[in-house]
């Protein structure tokens, strides 16, 4: 279909100020990929995909400039046993980054896939990007197959001892950044993944994700805390038999985020958790769009969506299940509610089944409401504050996303980071 | 120790007159106990006085230990020591119980001006009662009476009560839902409370809660006020011929 020239306008605007980098052996993928930008077009406003979010930002040539985070808050993991690997605005920064070596695992830059020693991302790179625009166009994950200038490529061949932790600061006003990863857990690998940090002023990310049979990726992310920073993120992952695939994210500030997840389930008895928490207070705009496909039999699918929004703050959530012919047994459920502090916030959730398997067990929610009065009057009653019994009720609406962390150590460390965000807010 | 006068109470959203006019003083170390009909405004007078939003004072006085109760926002009544025990216990998923007692103990210590209780000395304390209460540890972590039996919700209930350590207790029909055994255990974690420097108010249909909880006055509430007062003997002669003779005798 021939694009609409406001389209193709906007698209060869973008595209007329950059160029393609030549960062290790991924030329071939990177043309391959601006020929998808070429075609599909940057997403415009009337695009359906795009309804809630306008992605105008997004597009425009310019990053919007973005203040950096006034706070002396401590990063996220800060404590903790990890691996390092430290972005600055998007480029890796070997002096706040731990050393690289880590029994079980290859951490490699993107300009580190040499084509003459046959890497195994090489393949890779764009593989899953490239197989993810059906049935729904992604042209800002092909935008950064095409220019990303930096990433890495994480292969798990054994259980690393320590999680991996991808950290992201923002130290310019107008950084404008691609960060593309590659990440393959070998079979019957077991790895935790944690990202953080609000990365740069405008942030396109791209996290390709192969889970070999048996293998499991436990995700977890704190999205960056700065007032006025964009970020458009997707994550592609095909998983093998018996595989598992667990990712939570923190979304706490930013003027715009959309997080897009694309998982493939292909192999029998896989399973995966999509979950995600935000708190939205003011200008803000978050949107999850996830779209999951069973193509294995007997996979379990999971997606735990809620956003806690106040001051005008908007959620959105599209979620898809889509069940092939050959997924029997299939169990997929999804839920995405908003807890709305007032009246001026926004929540507009699509969920979406799309069954052709006849033995299936799939069902899905959306709510969104006030806090409960009856719990705060009971809570009240007993004598907590009003500021302090809503904050409980917020924390307790988000419970259920924070559930699906499996490790409890993580999982605390955010609740009480939420905690203190909360009762900071209401002592000013 | 809790002193009414002349409360009258209209609903908030419409022009429904429910409490007329009612006259009540509770004693420290006294146990009270409200009987009448279906729609009396018996709860609601509960309701009025832990502060529950959608009723609209419109006459009287309700002071607890001479301080204004009416201008008191609901947790500052709390910490008062003014307790509810609710007829329907609300389920809070996503806040586990022991959360919940912990917070709530030391929101009103603080507004008390007193130190907060150590996570420990917390736990040897709740245990303890917990266990006359037939509480187990399993539904101390479980989220605030969520799957709760209605016996479990109203032990639950009780339970606060012995942590909170109020000055006055009022039971909004403690005994419903409950099968003679509940009441037996619910009754005697009452019962452990009664002490000289706390007063109660039961609000029940039944005499046979007060069998096991024996008041010291009895009150029939009909209309939005109370009609008569009278020792224990009112409530069974409630129990044996019902509330026609009382409301005859007064009308």
């Amino acid at each position: 279909m021939a694009l609409d020239d406001r389209k193709m306008t906007a698209t060869e605007e973008r595209l007329s100020s950059m160029t393609l980098p030549d960062v290790g052996c991924t030329a071939k993928a990177r043309e391959a990929a601006l020929v998808r930008v070429r075609s599909m077009g940057l997403p415009g406003r009337r695009d359906e995909y795009w309804r809630w979010t306008r992605p105008d930002t997004l597009v425009q040539p310019e990053a919007p400039e973005a203040a950096l985070f006034q706070g002396d808050e401590v990063p996220f993991f800060s404590g903790r046993d990890r691996l390092k690997i430290v972005f600055v605005d998007g480029v890796f920064d070997p002096a706040r980054s731990d050393d690289l070596n880590l029994e079980g695992i290859q951490v490699d830059r993107l300009e580190d896939i040499c084509c003459t020693d046959d890497h195994w991302a090489e393949d890779l790179y764009g593989e899953l990007e490239a197989a993810g625009h059906d049935p729904v166009d992604r042209p800002l994950a092909a935008l950064n197959t095409a220019f990303a200038g930096d990433g890495v490529a994480i292969r798990v061949m054994q259980t690393p001892s320590k999680p991996i932790s991808l950290v992201y600061f923002h130290e310019s006003t107008d950084s404008d950044v691609f960060l593309h990863h590659v990440v393959r857990v070998e079979t019957g690998a077991e790895v935790t993944i944690l990202e953080n940090g609000p990365a740069a002023a405008r942030f396109n990310k791209c996290m390709e994700i192969d889970i070999a049979d048996g293998g499991t990726l436990h995700h977890v992310r704190a999205q960056g805390r700065d007032h006025e920073r964009r970020a458009v993120t997707h994550m592609f992952a095909r998983m093998g038999e018996e595989s598992v695939f667990k990712s939570f994210t923190l979304t706490a500030n930013g003027v715009l985020t959309r997080n897009e997840v694309m998982v493939e389930l292909t192999g029998d008895n896989a399973v995966v958790h999509i979950a995600g928490a935000c708190m939205g207070d003011g200008d803000f705009h978050h949107d999850d769009t996830v779209f999951i496909t069973h193509d294995g039999v007997n996979c379990e699918s999971r997606q735990v969506f809620k956003k806690v929004l106040c001051n005008g703050a908007t959620g959105v959530f599209q979620g898809k299940i889509l069940v092939k012919p050959d997924a029997q047994k299939t169990d997929g459920y999804q839920i995405s509610q908003s807890l709305l502090l007032d009246g001026d916030s926004q929540f507009y959730a699509k969920p979406e089944l799309e069954i052709y398997a006849d033995d299936v067990a799939c069902s899905h929610g959306s709510t969104s409401g006030a806090i409960d009065e009856e719990a705060l009057f009971y809570l009240r009653a007993r004598g907590v504050p009003h500021g302090k019994a809503t904050d409980l009720l917020t924390l307790a609406f988000l419970a259920e996303a924070l559930d699906e962390i499996d490790d409890e150590t993580i999982a605390e460390e955010i609740y009480e980071r939420l905690e203190a965000w909360l009762s900071r807010r209401r002592h000013g | 120790m809790l002193e009414i006068k002349g409360l009258k109470v209209k609903l908030e959203e419409e022009d429904k007159q429910i409490l007329k006019g009612v006259d009540l003083t509770v004693e420290a170390g006294k146990v009270h106990a409200i009987m009448g009909p279906n729609g009396s405004g018996k709860s609601t007078l509960s309701y009025v006085l832990s502060g529950r939003d959608g009723y609209e004072v419109t006459g009287g006085s309700a002071t607890l230990l001479g301080e204004d109760l009416l201008d008191m926002e609901t947790e500052e009544r709390a910490a008062a020591g003014l307790f509810l025990a609710f007829q329907y216990p609300v389920e809070i998923p996503g806040v586990g119980n022991m959360t919940f007692l912990r917070t709530a103990v030391n929101a009103q210590r603080k507004a008390r001006g007193e130190d907060e209780m150590s996570a420990a000395e917390f736990l040897k304390v709740i245990r303890a009662k917990a266990k006359t209460l037939k509480i187990d540890a399993d539904m101390l972590k479980r989220p605030v009476n969520v799957g709760f039996s209605g016996g479990e919700k109203k032990r639950n209930e009780i339970l606060q009560m012995a942590m909170l350590e109020p000055k006055m207790c009022i039971l909004d029909e403690t005994d419903s839902g409950l099968d003679v055994d509940a009441m037996k255990l619910v009754s005697e974690g009452v019962n452990a409370l009664r002490d000289e420097g706390r007063g109660f108010l039961v609000i029940t249909h039944y005499q046979r809660l007060l069998d096991h909880i024996k008041p010291d006055v009895v009150h029939i509430m009909a209309d939005g006020r109370i009609v008569k007062s009278g020792g224990p003997e009112l409530a069974l002669e409630v129990e044996n011929n019902g509330y026609a003779d009382i409301l005859a005798e007064v009308a």
